[in-house]
C-alpha cells in the first residue's frame, strides 16, 4: 500500500526564515560595530558580548521557565543584545550591559508574548529604563582620543543644543560620518551604519517608508525651526542617533505598522517628535523617546490605514 | 505585436519548475482498459446516468444528463461497455456517482453533436453547441461554461479575455497548446466573441512564454478585435480578478463576478476545447495533462482521456523514478494531495505533480514576527496575518470584517511568510465558519418569518 503525504495547499514555501531575516540584521550591524571597537578602544567589544550573552541566557532561562519552545536560534536575542549594547555609552560599566539586556528580552519581549508581540522596541524600553534609573552613567561619555585619561565630554549634538557649557569646538563632517566622535557605542559611525542599511533594503528586510520619512521629517522640522541653518540641520541628521534609530530601531517589525500608509505616519511622527525634543527639550537626544512613543500609537495607527481591499468599496447591484 | 503590461498589487515569483516539460510536445496517453467518468466534474448539480450496466456506449457519447442551471453534460471518453455505476472518490476529495466503463479498443465516435462554422451558426445555436459538448472552465475552475457565456441581459459584456497565462509552477499544459494549437485558440475566441456578441478581445500570456506570444500574435494579425498582451510572470497572474484589473483597469467588485465589469474570462483550453466542439462536433472527452515534478521518470504533456486514473498517467509516463512523497492534482500553490492514485483524470485535471521527500519539505512552523510580508504580497490586499489571527482563535465575525470572503485563495501569504505559518488554511477555515453562520442565520430568519415573529419576539428566543 503506497502512503503519500496529504497537506493542504501551498505545497511549496519560500527559503527565507526569520532566522535568516535576524541573521541579516547582524550582519547589517557588524560594520558600526567594528568602526566603534575602532574608536573607543577593545572594551566596547566586551560590552557588546556580554550584552549579547545576556540577552540570549535571558531569553533561554525564560522560555524554559515557562515551559515554551527555546526560540534562541532564531537569532532575535542576539539581535536586542547588540542593540542594547549599541545604546550604552562606551565607558558603560558591564552590569549597566547586563541589566539592559534582561530588561530588554524579559520584560519588553518575553512578558508579552515573546517574537512579535513586543509592543515596544526591547532595547530602546529598556534603553530607557537604564536612562532613569543611573541617569549620570547613562549620559557619561568618552571622547575618543580621551579613552585612557576618561575624560568625560559633550557629544556634539549636546554641544549643539547648549546643554554643555563648554567652548569646545565642533568636529568636522569627515569625523561625524566616519563616527570619530563622542556617543553611544554604535550610534556614531553613519558610514558604516548606512552601509548596513543599504543591505537591509536591498535584502528587502526594512521597507524605506519608515527610515526616510522619519529622517526627511527630521531634516525638514530642524531646517525650519532648529536655527542653525541648512547645513547645521544636514549636519544634524548624523548625530544623536537617529540614523541608528530609524534604519534599525523604528522598523522593527512587532513594534512598527504593518500597513504602508501606517509606516510613512509612524515616519513622520517619529520625525516630528525627535525634531521638537532636540529644539525645545531640554534634552539633546529625541530619538530613543520618539520612537516608544510612535510604538505606543502603532495599534490605532494600524486600525485606521488599512489599506482598500480590491474590488471593495464598489458594491454591485 | 501588442505589449501591455499592467502589473497588479501584490503576488509572488515562485520558482517556475517548467524546463522538464516545456519543451515537450504533447504525446498522446494510452488509453486504459477501465475508465472511471465522474458524473459530476464541474461546479453546480451533478448530472443523473443516462446509461446503466451492460450498455454498449460510443466515444462522445453523453452518458451524463446535466441537472439545473448550473451543471454540465457528462460524456463517454471511450468505446465500450458500462461496467457499472458506483460512488468512487475524486482528486477534490469528494465522493461522486461515477460511471465505469469498459474499453473495448475501438474508439468508435458518436456522432450526435452536429458540427458548423463560425458563418453558419447563429450565437444562439453555438452556445448550445457549447452546452451540449458539456464544456467547462479547464483552467481548473469546471465552471460550466454555457452559463459563463449566457449572462443576464442588463450586465453589457464588452471584452472577452483569453487567460493563457499558466502561472503555476511546474504546468504546462496552456503553454504547449498555444504552441501547437493555435488555431483552435483563435477559433474559439471568435466562437466566444460571436456568443457574447463583442468586439474587442485580449489573448493574455505571461512574458516568460515568448514562442507562445510570438506564435499566437501572428495567428491574430489578420483578426478584427483580437489583440495579444504580454503580462509580466507573477504568481497568481493567472487568477481572474488579477487578470482583469492588469488588462482593463477594472475591479471586480467585491462578492462580484467578472461579468459585473463587463469582461468574460476563459481559459485557453476551454476556448480550444470549443472550437473542437463546433468544428468537429467532439465533446469535452481529454484534455492535456502536465505530469511533472522531481520522482517522475518522464515529465511530458499527455493528452488524456477523461476518466483515466492517476496510476494509468504516471504508468504513461514511465513511472516514478523515486519514491514520490507527495502528488498533487494541478500546481503546487493551489493544487491537492492526493492519498491514492486511483483518481480519475477530470475536465479540470490540469496536471498531476510527483514531490521527491525533498520537494514536498517544508519548514517548521514558528511564531508570528508581524513583518508583513504576507500583507505586501496578497492580490487582493488583505491582512492575511490578522485574518489568521483572528481564525485560529475562533473569532470569525472579526475576520468577515477583515474581508476574509474576498479571498482567492493563491496560497501567495502561505508561500511567503518566513514563519511558514499556516495561513491560506487558517483563512479557508475562517470563510467556511462564516458561510456556515450566514447559511444557520438565513435559515433561522426564514423560520422567524415563517412563523410570524417580530423582532420583538425574537429577542426572547435563544
Amino acid at each position: 500500500m503506497d502512503y503519500f503525504t496529504v497537506s493542504p495547499a501551498p505545497h511549496i514555501r519560500t527559503q527565507e526564515s526569520a532566522s535568516r531575516i535576524m541573521l541579516d540584521v547582524v550582519i547589517a550591524l557588524i560594520p558600526a560595530g567594528i568602526v566603534s571597537i575602532f574608536v573607543n578602544g577593545v572594551g566596547v567589544l566586551w560590552t557588546i558580548l556580554i550584552s549579547i550573552v545576556t540577552a540570549v541566557l535571558t531569553e533561554y532561562l525564560i522560555q524554559k521557565f515557562m515551559k515554551k519552545p527555546v526560540t534562541i536560534n532564531d537569532f532575535s536575542a542576539v539581535v536586542t543584545g547588540i542593540l542594547m549594547a549599541y545604546n550604552l555609552p562606551p565607558g558603560a560599566p558591564w552590569w549597566l550591559a547586563v541589566i539592559g539586556s534582561f530588561l530588554a528580552i524579559a520584560l519588553v519581549k518575553q512578558l508579552f508574548g515573546g517574537l512579535g508581540h513586543n509592543f515596544m522596541n526591547p532595547a530602546l524600553a529598556a534603553r530607557a529604563i537604564l536612562l532613569a534609573a543611573w541617569p549620570v552613567r547613562m549620559t557619561t561619555w568618552v571622547l575618543p582620543d580621551a579613552v585612557t585619561s576618561a575624560t568625560s565630554s559633550a557629544t556634539p549634538l549636546a554641544m549643539m543644543e547648549g546643554t554643555w557649557a563648554s567652548a569646545s569646538k565642533l568636529p568636522s563632517f569627515l569625523d561625524v560620518f566616519l563616527g570619530n566622535i563622542g556617543g553611544s557605542i554604535g550610534e556614531t559611525s553613519s558610514v558604516a551604519l548606512l552601509i548596513g542599511a543599504a543591505y537591509l533594503l536591498v535584502r528587502k528586510v526594512i521597507s524605506w517608508r519608515i527610515p526616510v520619512t522619519y529622517i526627511a521629517t527630521t531634516f525638514i522640522l530642524t531646517v525650519l525651526l532648529g536655527g542653525h541653518g541648512l547645513y547645521g540641520a544636514f549636519y544634524q541628521i548624523f548625530l544623536g542617533g537617529l540614523i541608528l534609530g530609524a534604519f534599525y530601531m523604528a522598523t522593527d517589525y512587532s513594534s512598527s505598522p504593518i500597513t504602508p500608509k501606517g509606516q510613512i505616519i509612524m515616519g513622520i511622527g517619529c520625525g516630528i517628535l525627535t525634531a521638537v525634543i532636540r529644539i525645545y527639550g531640554g534634552y539633546p537626544e529625541g530619538v530613543s523617546y520618539s520612537i516608544l512613543l510612535m510604538n505606543v500609537v502603532t495599534p490605532l495607527i494600524d486600525k485606521y490605514t488599512m489599506p482598500k481591499i480590491y474590488g471593495e468599496g464598489k458594491a454591485h447591484a | 505585436m501588442a505589449s501591455k503590461i499592467l502589473p497588479f498589487a501584490g503576488g509572488i515569483h515562485p520558482p517556475h519548475s517548467k524546463h522538464s516539460t516545456e519543451d515537450k510536445k504533447v504525446e498522446i496517453c494510452k488509453v486504459p482498459d477501465i475508465v472511471k467518468i465522474p458524473l459530476k466534474q464541474h461546479v453546480g448539480a451533478p448530472c443523473v446516468p443516462l446509461v446503466k450496466p451492460g450498455d454498449k456506449v460510443k466515444w462522445g457519447q453523453k452518458i451524463g444528463q446535466p441537472q439545473g442551471y448550473i451543471s454540465a453534460a457528462v460524456h463517454s471518453s471511450v468505446s465500450g461497455t458500462v461496467q457499472s455505476i458506483e460512488e468512487a472518490e475524486q482528486p477534490d476529495g469528494s465522493r461522486v456517482e461515477t460511471v465505469v466503463i469498459q474499453n473495448d479498443g475501438k474508439d468508435t465516435p458518436d456522432h450526435s453533436i452536429r458540427p458548423g462554422t463560425l458563418e453558419s451558426l447563429n450565437a444562439e445555436e453555438l452556445r448550445n453547441i457549447v452546452m451540449e459538448a458539456g464544456i467547462v472552465g479547464m483552467g481548473g475552475a469546471a465552471f460550466p461554461t454555457h452559463v459563463k457565456l449566457s449572462p443576464p441581459p442588463e450586465r453589457k459584456i464588452d471584452t472577452v479575455i483569453l487567460n493563457g497565462s499558466e502561472s503555476e509552477p511546474f504546468l504546462t499544459s496552456d503553454d504547449r497548446l498555444m504552441l501547437e494549437h493555435p488555431e483552435d485558440i483563435l477559433y474559439g475566441c471568435k466562437v466566444i466573441m460571436k456568443i457574447l456578441g463583442v468586439s474587442r478581445a485580449f489573448i493574455a500570456i505571461e512574458d516568460i512564454m515568448p514562442e507562445a506570444i510570438r506564435i499566437l500574435s501572428a495567428k491574430a494579425e489578420g483578426e478584427k478585435g483580437i489583440q495579444v498582451v504580454r503580462l509580466g510572470t507573477k504568481y497568481p497572474q493567472g487568477a481572474e480578478k488579477q487578470l482583469i484589473y492588469a488588462i482593463t483597469g477594472r475591479q471586480v467588485p467585491s462578492g462580484g463576478l467578472p461579468m459585473d465589469v463587463g469582461t468574460v474570462v476563459q481559459n485557453v483550453g476551454t476556448a480550444a476545447a470549443i472550437s473542437r466542439a463546433v468544428r468537429t462536433g467532439e465533446p469535452l472527452t481529454q484534455r492535456i495533462v502536465t505530469v511533472s515534478g522531481g520522482a517522475v521518470r518522464e515529465p511530458k504533456n499527455l493528452l488524456v482521456r477523461i476518466g483515466t486514473s492517476f496510476r494509468d498517467v504516471i504508468d504513461c509516463c514511465g513511472g516514478w523514478k523515486e519514491k514520490p512523497v507527495k502528488i498533487l492534482s494541478g500546481g503546487p500553490m493551489m493544487g491537492v494531495a492526493q492519498h491514492t492514485l486511483d483518481v480519475p483524470v477530470t475536465k479540470g485535471t490540469s496536471g498531476i505533480v510527483l514531490f521527491t521527500e525533498k520537494e514536498a519539505a517544508m519548514p517548521e512552523v514558528s511564531n508570528c514576527i508581524r513583518c508583513g510580508r504576507c500583507a505586501s504580497v496578497c492580490p487582493i490586499r488583505l491582512m492575511p496575518l490578522l485574518i489568521s489571527a483572528n481564525s485560529l482563535k475562533g473569532n470569525y465575525e472579526e475576520a468577515e470584517k477583515l474581508h476574509a470572503l474576498d479571498c482567492i485563495e493563491c496560497g501567495s501569504c502561505s508561500f511567503i511568510c518566513p514563519a511558514a505559518r499556516p495561513l491560506l488554511q487558517s483563512i479557508q477555515v475562517a470563510k467556511k465558519e462564516i458561510l456556515a453562520g450566514r447559511k444557520k442565520r438565513d435559515a433561522s430568519v426564514s423560520n422567524d418569518l415563517s412563523e410570524g415573529r417580530t423582532d420583538r419576539n425574537k429577542s426572547n428566543r435563544t
